[in-house]
């Protein structure tokens, strides 16, 4: 695990994976895309089907699921009309943005030689991402972290917890994919401040 | 319909009140236990155009004090900076200047 860096010659973003890491990754984006695909754009079962069906605007209420509430927090928290507006032009646009940008993840993880399904052993990705396709991959990292810490309810300075709980204990493997996909996005983010 | 009627500039109304009357609206910046420093002040030097001292400085208000108003302007405004704080994955709202 080596995290970004910046080519000397080329100006690129690189990066090399073991094929697990790409393969974890590309699950991980997969999985977001499919959270922001999946629930329904418009949860409301309390309007008319034919109604429901006729609206082509976006939702007006915050997401039951806590991680998609996150992702789409309320603009105006003391404002609830305005807030519904707001949520009602932008919600689908931010939706499919985060949805494009976990796709640019896997797209780029597969061009660079990830196979659909990882068998081979040894195998080594290296990613090389301009700078727009490297800022894409920069956010959608917040979007993953903000999921993963969302579902696993990390809080400002609970590490001590974190590392007290047993290797095995599957919520222990899943904060240290978090803190992995963290330690991604800051080698990126030092790799694009750097000229 | 109206009718234009005559108007009398108010000579008690100095240039800033009339620049604070303009831009009443602020984007807010909250505190999360999840983004990075790094990362934080990398948005506010791509998004604002701010240089990386003043990013830092908001970076570390919506640490240590949990927000920090990142930027004002009309609510139109406002609302665009939100939308796109939103989608770098920051948590944002907006409000009227206080």
């Amino acid at each position: 695990m080596s995290g970004f860096t910046r080519h000397r010659r080329s100006k690129l973003l690189i990066a090399t994976f073991t094929g697990f890491e790409a393969d974890l990754l590309r699950s991980l984006a997969a999985q977001l895309v499919e959270l922001l695909r999946n629930e329904a754009a418009v949860p409301r079962d309390d309007v008319d089907p034919l109604e429901a069906m006729m609206d082509f605007s976006g939702p007006t209420t915050e997401p039951d699921d806590p991680v998609l509430a996150r992702l789409f927090p309320t603009a105006y928290p003391r404002d609830e009309e305005s807030a519904a507006e707001f949520r009602r032009f932008t919600e689908g646009t931010l939706r499919d943005g985060k949805a494009n940008a976990a796709i640019t993840i896997i797209d780029g993880l597969e061009d660079a030689g990830l196979p659909p399904e990882l068998t081979e052993e040894g195998l080594m990705i290296d990613v090389e991402l301009d700078q727009p396709t490297a800022e894409t991959w920069m956010r959608s990292f917040t979007d993953l972290r903000l999921a993963l810490a969302t579902r696993l309810e990390v809080e400002e300075g609970d590490e001590d917890y974190w590392h007290s709980l047993p290797d095995d204990d599957p919520r222990a493997q899943a904060h240290d994919i978090y803190d992995w996909v963290g330690y991604l996005q800051e080698t990126l983010v030092q790799a694009l401040s750097s000229r | 319909m109206s009718a234009a009627s005559p108007v009398e500039v108010e000579p008690t109304r100095t240039p800033d009140e009339i620049t604070v009357l303009a831009v009443p609206w602020v984007t807010i910046v909250w505190n999360d236990p999840v983004n990075l420093m790094s990362y934080v002040t990398y948005v506010f030097q791509k998004y604002f155009g701010y240089d990386k001292k003043k990013a830092e400085k908001l970076m570390l208000e919506v640490h240590e004090d949990g927000k920090s108003v990142v930027s004002s302007g009309s609510r139109e405004e406002m609302e665009r900076d939100v939308q796109a704080m939103h989608e770098y994955g920051l948590w944002a709202t907006l409000d009227k200047q206080s």
